[in-house]
């Protein structure tokens, strides 16, 4: 077995005090079989030329931090695999789509964490705390299964089209599945002012469900899903 | 003047169900209509006429132009509020299709009823 191999990267740089305008440089390094995934090879690139910036922190899929445009498809890098890539294919890095480039593949989340924050995502409830903690009976925890595990990486909301469009006006899937964690929960007494709150031709229904945002996540979660079942409250108290 | 961004119109539900029934009812439609010409109910004309001027098929029809005239609307409405951003300029586009989808109504409506 060959134990490394030689791969082209092509890697967006961008550094606004420099550059007048963004370029992709070329760059190539050995990989070993020891550089299991796409951030190993990432460090290995920083230490050939220092000049390239990238966000990473925990290198395991539960920070967040390292979400990247890879070969056209949104992703984390810490969770890609090395051996997923073809020998002679070049690898293509670039920042997330649509949200500013602050240098080289680092963007600015502001907008994405705005929209985060506009959803109100903490436990509204207003009883008396109890002696030992809110209760919930085993089904009803059942149903935040597959809400609560987001790590808010912007893979989704980034993969959007509404949300390029309308960052400003859209919650984007990131911040709406965060919303239906908070509407499933038993124990959250603001159910109709969270559903108020997004009863809006922008705010969630700018989702067409084209599932982009279920195609890139890295945590296999399917935001699409939790906006539906956001509508389907909707037109049960409504109709 | 710092610009902020106003949203909670408290609408959009009514329109995303509405442009789910209405699917349905073109969907039915489309499937009568494929079913008559498989059917071969209407290979003439003739045929065609006397099919359109049926009582059932007239409702139907009359419901068919209602929901895609309601359909289209949604649609082409979504697209206005993506990508055309001036207020100015967007609401005279929401009201020319208003005018151009409901003029095309009415005419297909005089067109069924004169059979």
């Amino acid at each position: 077995m060959k134990t490394s191999r030689n791969m082209l990267f092509k890697i967006y740089r961008y550094d606004p005090d420099k550059d007048a305008k963004p370029y992709m440089q070329e760059i190539s390094i050995e990989i070993e079989s020891t550089d299991r995934k796409l951030l190993d090879a990432m460090v290995k690139l920083k230490a050939k030329d220092d000049s390239i910036s990238f966000r990473r922190s925990c290198r395991e899929g539960v920070c967040g931090s390292d979400a990247l445009n890879i070969n056209g498809k949104n992703g984390l890098a810490c969770l890609t695999d090395m051996v997923s890539f073809p020998d002679g294919k070049p690898i293509v890095l670039r920042p997330l789509p649509g949200l500013p480039v602050i240098r080289d593949l680092i963007v600015d989340m502001t907008q994405f964490f705005k929209q985060y924050h506009s959803i109100k995502p903490y436990l509204v409830n207003n009883d008396p705390l109890p002696e030992r903690e809110r209760l919930q009976s085993p089904e009803d925890r059942e149903e935040l299964n597959g809400l609560y595990e987001c790590i808010l990486c912007a893979c989704c909301s980034t993969a959007c089209p509404s949300f390029w469009w309308n960052p400003d006006k859209f919650v984007g899937p990131a911040g709406l599945l965060a919303a239906y964690r908070f509407i499933a929960d038993t124990r959250d007494q603001a159910t109709n002012e969270r559903l108020d709150n997004l009863e809006d031709p922008y705010r969630l229904f700018r989702c067409h469900s084209i599932m982009n945002c279920v195609d890139v996540c890295p945590k296999g979660l399917n935001p699409t899903k939790a906006i539906g079942k956001i509508k389907d409250m909707m037109v049960s108290r409504a109709v | 003047m710092k610009a902020r961004i106003v949203v909670g119109a408290h609408y959009g539900l009514r329109d995303w169900l509405a442009q789910r029934v209405t699917a349905v009812v073109m969907l039915v439609y489309t499937l009568v209509i494929m079913a008559a010409i498989m059917g071969g109910a209407v290979s003439s004309h003739a045929a065609w006429r006397g099919f359109m001027a049926h009582g059932l098929i007239r409702i139907l029809t009359f419901l068919f132009i209602l929901s895609l005239s309601y359909h289209a609307w949604i649609g082409i409405r979504d697209i206005w509020m993506d990508y055309i951003k001036p207020t100015g300029i967007r609401i005279t586009m929401h009201v020319l299709t208003l005018l151009a989808l409901i003029g095309c109504a009415g005419w297909a409506i005089q067109i069924i009823w004169r059979l």
